[in-house]
Order: C-alpha cells, then structure tokens, then sequence
C-alpha cells in the first residue's frame, strides 16, 4: 500500500489553476459557516445546558432582522458563486481559435484518437504542451465521458452527438485519463493516458511513425465509397447543395431559419438528412444512420471542414 | 385506562395484516424498511471491501457493477424515500393533529401492500441476476447494453411509486381535512409542514418516474426507440425525465427529516422553536425550488450552457431555505435548557452532518467547478452526508424520541448515546476520505482504481465497518427494549405535542377524546415571549 496522501490532483493545465482557486475559495467560505454553525451548537447547548429536570426557558420570539440577515448573506455569497462558477464555465467551454484538432471515439471500452494528420492512438493521447488542443468526440455505443483530473476537464460523450472540449497542457507529464460515465462492466478499465511533451519532442512523434492518410484524405476517399460525391459535387449531376466552403458557415433552411454548419448540423444531415433540408433542395439523400462508422462519419466531417475556408483550428496545408 | 393499547389488541398475525390502523401500518413499514436497509447496507459492506484494495479482486466486475447498483435501487427507492413518511409520518401525522387516523385507512394498507409487491418485483430481479445500469438507469446502457433484469427492477420500482402517491394523497387530505379544533395552520407542528411539502411532491413528481421506467422497459422489452440513438431517440432526454423526478426524490428523503429535527431541537431545549413561519415556509420552498434544479445533473453532458446557467442559479437558491432552517434551529438552543438525550445527539448529528453536505452542494451547483468533480466521489460524500448523514440520522433520532410512545417502553440509554457517537465518528471517517478522493479525480462506480487512491480508500472502508457496528446496536438493544425495557408514562419527555397527551403506547383510537388546541405548538412556558435581536 502507497502511503501517499494528496490533497489536490496535479495542476497541468491553463485552467487548472482557477479551477482550484474557486474550489479553495468555496471551501474557505463553507468552513466558516460550518465552523460557525458548530461554534453556536456548541456554545449554546453548554452554556444552556440543562440543570435541572424543573427548568423552564421562557419562550423567545423570532427575531426579523435575525431572518432577513440570515436569508440575505447566503443568497448574496451564492449569488457570487454562481457567478464565479459559470464565468470559469464559459472559459472552459469555449475553444481558443488556434486549437489542434484531435477527433476521438470511445467505445467500449476504450479510447480511439485521431490526429489530424493521420497517426492514430488507443488510451493514450500525445499533445504539445501550449497549445489547445480541440477534441471532436463520438461514441460508437453508450455514454462515456472523458475526464482528465490533471486538466480538470470532462465531457460526456454522448452517442447520436458530437461532443466539443478543449485543454491546453502546461507542463510535459503523463496525465491520467478516466471514463467518468458508467459504461458497463470494464468501466474502470477505460482508463488511459495523456502525454504531454514539449513541442518539438511531440514534433518528432508525429512523424516518426509513417501516418499514411490525413483523416481530411480518409473522409475524401469515404467521400467517394459511399457515393456522396455523385450529388454533391459540382457539374450536370449535382443534386445536393454544394460542400465546399460550407463549414462554419450559417445556411439558410427550407422553411426558413437558418443554422450553422458545425459538426452536429453536418452529423444530423448525414446520419438523418430528412431533419433540416438547406433551402432549395428536397430530400432525396437516403439516411445514412448505421452506415457509416462514427469513425468514418468524423473522417467525413474532417474531410468537409478541410473544403471550408476558414472553421476553428482548421490547419492551413 | 378503558381502551387497550393498539400493540395488544386485537392480536394475532391476521389482525396485523389486514388492519387499517396507522400506527400498525407504520410497524409493518418499520419492519419491512429495516429489512431493506439491512439488505442495502450488505451491499456497502461488499462495494467498501472491493475498494481496500486498488485491483478488482475481491469480486468480479460485472459483480461490482450489480453491487452499487442493488445499493443504491434498495437503500434509495426501498428504505429512503419510504423510510420517515411511511414509519415516523404514518404514526405520527394523525397524533400530531388530534385525528384518529389518516383519512384514507384502507388506502394506507393498500400502500404498505403496494410497496411490498414493488419491493418484492425488484427482490425478485435481485436475485435472478440482479441489474448494472446503477440506480440512474442511463440511457442506452439501460435499453440496449445492459444484461441485467433493468425490465423486471423497473417494474418494481414503478409499481413502488404507487406507494409513495398513495401516501402523500393522504396526508395531503389528512392535514387539510382532520385538524383538531383550534388546530390552525400555523399551529401545526413543523413535522407536519415538512410531511406536507414532502406529499406535494410525491404526488407531483412520482408519476414522472413512474412514466420514464416505463418508456424504458418500452425501450427495452418492445424495441420502441425514444433514448437510444441508434433507434432515433435522445439519451438526454432520459436524463431530463429521470432527475426532473430524481432530484425533487432527494428533498422528499430530507424534508421529513428536517421536520423530526424540528420536533427533536424543540422538545429538548424545551423552547419554541425561533422563526417558526421561515422553518414552515422554507420546506414549501424547497418543495417548489427542488422541482426545477435537475438539470445540474448534466452540466457536462452538452446541455447548453444557458440551460446551465439557469440551473446551477436555482441550485444555489435553493440552499437559501436550507440554511434559514440551520440558523433558525441553531437559534433554538439559545437561552433554552439543552438536554443531551440521545435523540439530540442525533439532532445535533444531523445538523452538522446536513450543513456538509448542504455546504458542498455549493459546489456542484457551481458551473466551472462540477465540471471537474461531477461523476466522481466528491458527489457520492456529497450525496451520502445527505441521505446518510441528514435522513438517517434524523430517521434514528426520530425513533428514538418516539420510540417510548409507539413501544410504551424506554431503550436504555447508556447504549443508545453510544452508539450514536458510534455512529457520527464510523459515518464521517467513511465519507469525509471520499470528498478528497473526488477532487483527486476518482470517478464513482470504479471497481479498480489507481494504488496513489489507496490510503483514502482505506480510510473510507474502516469507517465503514464502525458505522456497521453503529447500526446494528440500535437494532439490538430496540428489540430488547420491547420485551425488557421499563414501561414509559404518556409523556416520558415532557414534551409537547399533542401525541404526548394520549397513553403510550396509544389506544387504537389514538384519542379518547378529540383534543381542542388553544396555543401555539412548543408551548413549554406559560410566559411571554421575549424579544431578541
């Protein structure tokens, strides 16, 4: 048995940091009162302990000021908190423009990463240090959700969708990867590791195994097993809307409204195309829900973004 | 006295099973939740002896996995929810308000027999391979993964929720229906506001769950897809529907509580409770605000981040109410005369284990940091300073203090100080570890965990094994009590409340004569109030 005693995970990431100094100011806050409330019990219940079995406390009114002090201080400290804690929310849900994209699959169980470039990992994840790096999730079955103590980040992984985070190392280091949503019997066994390293090291990686295809260069090729390209691609044939340039972009719907064309609007139009048809056209395309991979359909995604001008973290090449 | 104790006539098995008496019906509820907790906590005692060491191996893990499940169906929809209303509240709601019964007597026993078939569904399918999904159902896990009898616990639990809408109905209408003379609102005791606004939300939030598991057994049995996406359906629409019941459950399990601990501070500072009208009004308040904060149980599930905001503001609104009943409690004591009875050291017990665990609720409502801590140990200490340290140890003070009036003996009280102590400790050594193991990052329902996590876990495990022994004296000396303890006066506290002016234990009809109530309740002195503050 490790004789260790740890209060705090290591602190590995950019938000690591603020994540425990709201932990520490709630748990300054909540000692005090805590502390206070046994203060009074204890002071109260000796000091009007029971002397005798005769004894008769005369009765004491409410006290009005009492109340309003003790419902006004909690709700205004709550209020505090709330606002601290959903402003650290939004720093950690809103990816950095620059971030890399890593596009991952759990499944049980286990974890599937993709980087953008080609090379693919299981359990564990090799990334820059300083740099975001974005992560595209699917589930191929369950919920799962990726948690990273060291980074204080999670995110479920829902199946049907395509789930969003971001972190952004700060220190070389192996970091534990956790399953954090049950998922069945090897649930503790969906477990891996993030490696973290200075850039140039995680350069080297990258390249030192023969990566074969870019995940844009697989989703092309998907492009073109699964027929895609006879409808949406230009010349006489082209019966679907036009890809090229189309993610990032608001489009306008059939019935009106308009949506942005990010993963989970290109995930729906594939998977069920029939949900929100692009103004001008009408459903034609079969639904491919359970023809394609959600390996394949991130490949497909890759491959749209790679069309597009400018989405988040898309790489120049 | 010309009526005979309702625990001596009439006798036999028969009278028992088929009798319409209350007080009766709340044994039968006492013996069969006993059971229940009993079973839950051999489940524990197996999750906490898995967990002393780091490898999975004292049980396989798809055994685990049935383990913390069967934990947490039986302890939370078998002894939690049911345990305080259908025990302490059935005995007590009609005594506490001069009736003699509820309005509705057959109706309670169908209650006791509905929650015994639930009970005995999902028994069933405990030991006819028992269920993984954990107690939340998740979906697809649930409709299309698991191999676990989800159907056959499903059915149990839905056909339990029956009981607790029966029960609720009826204290709903007892409590506006069957008031004493002179027995005006806000001379009710705080117990029964709690029983009120618990009842509300039984009625109004069982029949969610009730629907829910059955779309799940549709999903499951019939291939009909609503949850899983592989079918069309959405997984967060089941989370939605689950915790917009689940969470609402958690203050039907404590706001009972809160009003045993009501009647507890009161009776043993012999003192009107301070603030009366804020400790009512803040249970209906946490019956109201309770409806609309699940949605903090998705924080990371890709809800947006709107949605988040609104929920995690409620979330902290919602302690507001709680903390006005700790302050107004704690206030309670001041310039009363304190007596450290056992049921006391429970109150004193709850009211500091409640405030942890109400104090790190703050912290999950709190967006940016549930991010990190949600789904791991933080929330299960969380949750179990709640459920353990709040109900149950108000649940066992309550006993306790009733106890003489519904056994007409007294327990001995050397034992029961001792083991409440036993108690506090064995129950913050098991709980307190699993806040730090939650922040390092360990995940709940782990049945393998990395060796740094060790010595906490250790630590978790050996409490665990003294709040074992903790429950079990109780359960010894409570039976010896009834054969050997010494026989008790109608009013062994020197308490108020109306249940203290009739025989203990009572008469079948509870009064001989309707009681007529003059004052407010916790009148202990003929004196004037005095103004503090």
């Amino acid at each position: 048995m490790r004789w260790e005693l740890d209060l705090f995970p290591e602190r590995a990431s950019t938000v690591a940091g603020e994540v425990d100094a709201l932990y520490l100011a709630l748990c300054l806050v909540s000692g005090l009162f805590a502390v206070l409330i046994a203060v009074l019990i204890v002071v109260f219940a000796i000091k009007y302990r029971r002397r005798s079995e005769a004894d008769l406390p005369r009765p004491v009114s409410g006290s009005l000021g009492l109340e309003i002090t003790w419902t006004v201080i909690p709700l205004v400290i709550a209020l505090a908190f709330f606002a601290w804690g959903s402003s650290l929310y939004f720093t950690l849900t809103e990816v950095p423009r620059d971030a890399l994209e890593v596009v991952v699959v759990a499944k049980r169980w286990m974890w599937k990463f993709q980087h953008l470039e080609g090379r693919r990992e299981i359990n564990e994840l090799h990334v820059p240090v300083g740099r975001p790096i974005r992560l595209t999730m699917a589930s191929e079955d369950v919920i799962h959700s990726f948690f990273v103590p060291a980074f204080r980040i999670k995110r479920d992984v829902v199946p049907g969708r395509t789930s969003i985070t971001w972190f952004e190392a700060t220190r070389p280091g192996r970091y534990r990867l956790f399953c954090a949503e049950y998922c069945g019997a090897r649930h503790s066994g969906m477990v891996g590791w993030i490696v973290a390293m200075a850039p140039a090291d995680w350069a080297r990686w990258l390249r030192a195994e023969v990566a074969g295809e870019s995940l844009a260069q697989r989703g092309a090729k998907i492009f073109v097993q699964h027929g895609c390209a006879s409808c949406h691609r230009g010349g006489p044939s082209q019966r679907g809307p036009a890809l090229e340039g189309l993610f990032g972009r608001r489009v306008r719907l059939e019935g009106g409204g308009t949506v942005l064309a990010d993963e989970q609007y290109l995930r729906e139009s594939i998977e069920s195309p029939g949900a929100r048809i692009v103004a001008g056209y009408s459903l034609l395309m079969p639904a491919y829900r359970g023809l394609v991979s959600q390996e394949e359909l991130l490949d497909l995604i890759a491959y749209l973004r790679s069309l597009g001008p400018a989405g988040p973290g898309t790489e120049a090449r | 006295m010309s009526a005979e104790s309702y625990l001596a006539s009439p006798r036999g098995v028969r009278s028992w099973l088929l009798t319409t008496d209350h007080k009766r019906i709340a044994i039968l509820y006492l013996v069969s939740v006993t059971l229940f907790f009993f079973l839950g906590s051999a489940f524990a005692v197996a999750i906490r002896l898995e967990l002393l060491t780091p490898a999975g191996d004292a049980v396989q893990a798809d055994t685990y996995g049935r383990l913390f499940t069967m934990h947490g169906v039986v302890m939370i929809f078998f002894f939690l929810i049911p345990a305080i209303p259908t025990v302490l509240g059935n005995f007590l709601v009609p005594m506490m308000i001069g009736a003699r019964d509820l309005a509705f007597p057959r109706l309670n026993l169908l209650s006791w027999y509905v929650y015994v078939l639930g009970a005995s569904i999902s028994l069933w399918a405990i030991v006819h391979g028992g269920v993984d999904t954990g107690w939340t159902f998740y979906t697809p896990f649930s409709t299309t993964y698991s191999n676990g009898a989800v159907v056959t616990t499903g059915i149990g639990v839905f056909i339990t929720g029956f009981s607790s809408i029966l029960t609720g109905l009826n204290f709903i209408v007892t409590i506006h229906r069957m008031r004493a003379p002179g027995l005006g609102w806000y001379r009710l005791p705080l117990f029964i506001w709690a029983h009120y606004a618990t009842s509300l939300m039984m009625v109004l939030g069982t029949p969610v769950i009730a629907m829910t598991l059955l779309l799940v057994v549709a999903e499951r049995a019939l291939g009909l897809g609503i949850f899983d996406p592989a079918r069309g359906g959405d997984p967060i629409l089941f989370q939605h529907l689950f915790w917009f019941y689940s969470h609402p459950a958690v203050y039907i399990m404590v706001l009972p509580a809160m009003g045993v601990i009501s009647e507890l501070v009161t009776a043993f500072a012999k003192k009107n409770i301070f603030g009366y009208r804020f400790v009512a009004w803040a249970s209906i308040a946490i019956a109201v605000l309770g409806f609309f904060v699940w949605g903090h149980h998705m924080f990371v599930s890709g809800q947006s981040a709107y949605a988040g905001m609104v929920f995690s503001a409620l979330s902290f609104l919602v302690a507001v109410p709680s903390a006005i009943k700790v302050f107004n409690w704690t206030a309670t004591l001041y310039r009363g005369s304190v007596s450290f009875r056992t049921p006391m050291l429970y109150a004193f017990g709850f009211i500091g284990l409640f405030t942890i665990g109400g104090l790190t609720g703050l912290f999950l409502s709190a967006l940016g940091l549930d991010v990190h801590v949600h789904d791991t140990y933080f929330v299960v200490a969380h949750f179990h300073y709640i459920m353990v340290g709040g109900t149950i140890m108000a649940f066992l003070g309550g006993l306790h203090y009733w106890w003489p009036k519904i056994s007409g003996s007294s327990y001995p009280e050397g034992w029961a100080r001792f083991s409440a102590l036993v108690i506090f400790v064995g129950f913050n050594l098991t709980f307190f570890p699993q806040f730090l193991l939650g922040y390092l990052g360990m995940p709940r329902r782990y049945h393998a965990y990395p060796p740094e996590l060790q010595v906490l876990n250790v630590m978790s495990s050996a409490g665990a094994s003294i709040l074992g022994v903790g429950y079990l004296i109780p359960m010894v000396y409570l039976f010896w009590s009834m054969r050997y303890g010494a026989r008790v006066a109608a009013n062994p506290w020197g308490a108020s409340g109306l249940e203290w002016t009739t025989p203990s234990p009572p008469p079948t009809c509870n009064f001989e004569t309707t009681p007529v109530v003059t004052q407010d309740p916790y009148t202990y002195s003929s004196e004037e109030a005095q103004v503090v503050g």
